[in-house]
């Protein structure tokens, strides 16, 4: 162990040593949490999108008609809510409030879920009914006008362009989760922020801690954003296409527009 | 008279205090090519749309083999595959490649096999010359090439009808003539077809019926010979004089 004269590298390389697989199991479940988070809160935020990006009709008869708007409502207000406070908070009234009303105590991974799931789902709501309202409305017509039922027209054409379009956004929001989930540390959940703090603790060195905990942060919000972008690219697909029955001529390839040729 | 497939009656539509469409009255029978013409703004567009429901029409009725589609057991959706339609701005399916777009419907309108559905879309897209590019995304394709897949899609699901709302418009002058000679093609092989276009010289030389339009009316609906030598109203003459400045082109 480094003494009072030790240098600040002596006692990096110290922690590095000793509490290294505490600071990885600290990373790996900030990742777990804010990656199924993120899904989940996704998900959340398709539905809620969905929902609120369809025209309400009339002629779908009074009944669902009303029971349509109050649904609405209902989803206004838990975006409004959870957009507009803090997450330390809602991890606060979330946690203590399941356990006062039901006299359980969450395991701290499933509590942490659930809380980054709801904050990401009432974000990407809004994101992803913005994403669907972008898609040019000619395409959903010439789905519609096909036959396809509204349903189709959502799932085969308008989702997969509106998912594509705010897949920069999702991708925002995971690396937003990777940081915030810091905030969980209030409920006691063991995640980066949680077990360096309590290692800086332990010793009385928060700055040499910090150091490596925000090495670490950087290193997981860079991968991830790297991969990110490499999935965009991929999800374009291919700037050239092959013309159709040109397999005897191997070297026919068209440029799209704007495209590169690569090799 | 040929067996009637679709009949507009005393259609209206309006968009809140703007009426759009006033006691609209006409039908298109089997293997017709009727021309819709007139100004911008008159109405066409909004006819065609509520031909399929994309508008909700205000009043009247539309009847496709004497069955009001907006009957509660019309079946809408089969409808609307029977009765294709080909938009101004194309509207192909932007994460689909041409092929995709072309089989998409057949499989999960007319619940076609993939390899059924495959096999017709080659067809069509052979038909309008856009087989070598199959595999293409519409943001690879020059407007022509668009329309041309555009068509093909229609054309995929069998349609007894194809509406056509100014499939040139929006198309560079050198790429018009490539998706004519396509719809030139399909009005001669029988295909009954309901045309909206500026392009006189379609009207004239491959449409059986013309029908002009201003302000939401249906001025005069005739033979293309009466309408482009002895207009009979005229609004129709006014038009005619102002878009035929030139001779029209014949396709
Ligand atoms: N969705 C709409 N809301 C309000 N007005 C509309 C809408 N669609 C069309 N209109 C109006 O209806 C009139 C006819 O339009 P349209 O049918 O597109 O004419 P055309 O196709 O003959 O140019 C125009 O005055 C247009 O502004
Ligand atoms: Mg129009």
């Amino acid at each position: 162990m480094p003494n009072a004269q030790s240098g600040f590298f002596e006692w990096v390389l110290f922690f590095i040593k000793t509490q290294g697989s505490l600071f990885l199991r600290g990373a790996g479940v900030t990742l777990l949490i804010s990656l199924t988070g993120t899904i989940a809160g996704f998900i959340i935020g398709l539905a809620v999108g969905y929902v609120r990006a369809r025209p309400l009709q009339k002629e779908d008869g009074a009944g669902r008609y009303w029971l349509m708007k109050v649904v609405r409502a209902i989803l206004g207000a838990y975006i409004e809510i959870f957009r507009s406070t803090p997450m330390i908070v809602q991890a606060m009234v979330i946690f203590y409030g399941i356990s006062a009303v039901f006299h359980v105590t969450l395991p701290y991974l499933l509590a942490g879920f659930i809380i980054v799931s709801i904050n990401t789902g009432a974000y990407l709501s809004e994101i992803v009914r913005g994403g669907i309202q972008s898609v040019d409305p000619g395409q959903q017509e010439a789905a519609l006008a096909i036959g396809m039922t509204y349903g189709q027209s959502m799932l085969h054409v308008v989702l997969p362009q509106a998912i594509r379009n705010i897949l920069p956004a999702l991708g925002n929001e995971f690396v937003v989760n990777i940081k915030d989930t810091s905030v969980l540390n209030v409920i006691a959940v063991t995640e980066l922020f949680y077990v360096s703090k309590k290692a800086a603790g332990t010793y009385y060195k928060y700055f040499e801690v910090f150091f490596i905990t925000s090495c670490v942060y950087f290193v997981m919000t860079f991968t991830v954003t790297r991969i990110l972008r490499w999935l965009e690219k991929k999800m374009d697909g291919p700037e050239n296409y092959v013309i159709h029955g040109s397999q005897t001529v191997p070297d026919v390839e068209l440029i799209g527009k704007g495209g590169e040729k690569h090799a | 008279m040929p067996e009637t497939i679709i009949e507009v009656r005393h259609l209206s539509k309006s968009f809140g205090d703007h009426e759009v469409l006033r006691d609209v009255d006409f039908s298109v029978g089997k293997g017709e090519v009727v021309s819709i013409i007139g100004s911008s703004g008159s109405g066409k567009s909004t006819l065609l749309r509520c031909m399929n429901l994309l508008e909700k029409p205000t009043g009247g009725e539309v009847l496709y083999h004497r069955r009001n589609i907006r009957d509660a057991g019309f079946d809408l959706h089969m409808y609307r595959a029977h009765v294709g339609m080909v938009f101004q701005q194309f509207n192909l399916f932007n994460n689909m490649t041409a092929l995709e777009n072309c089989v998409v419907g057949q499989m999960k309108v007319l619940k076609r096999s993939r390899a059924e559905s495959e096999k017709i879309a080659l067809d069509y897209l052979c038909k309008v010359g856009m087989d070598l590019y199959v595999h293409a995304k519409p943001r690879q394709l020059s407007g022509g090439q668009k329309q041309r897949v555009a068509i093909a899609r229609a054309l995929a699901m069998n349609p007894e009808v194809l509406l056509f709302d100014e499939p040139t418009s929006a198309l560079d002058p050198e790429m018009v003539g490539e998706v004519l000679a396509v719809m030139k093609d399909l009005a001669a092989s029988g295909l009954t077809m309901l045309v909206v276009t500026h392009e006189m010289g379609f009207a004239r030389d491959v449409c059986d019926r013309v029908v002009f339009m201003d302000g939401g009316v249906i001025v005069e609906s005739d033979t293309p010979e009466v309408i482009f030598t002895q207009p009979k109203h005229p609004r129709t003459r006014e038009f005619l004089a102002r878009v035929l400045q030139s001779e029209p082109q014949p396709v």
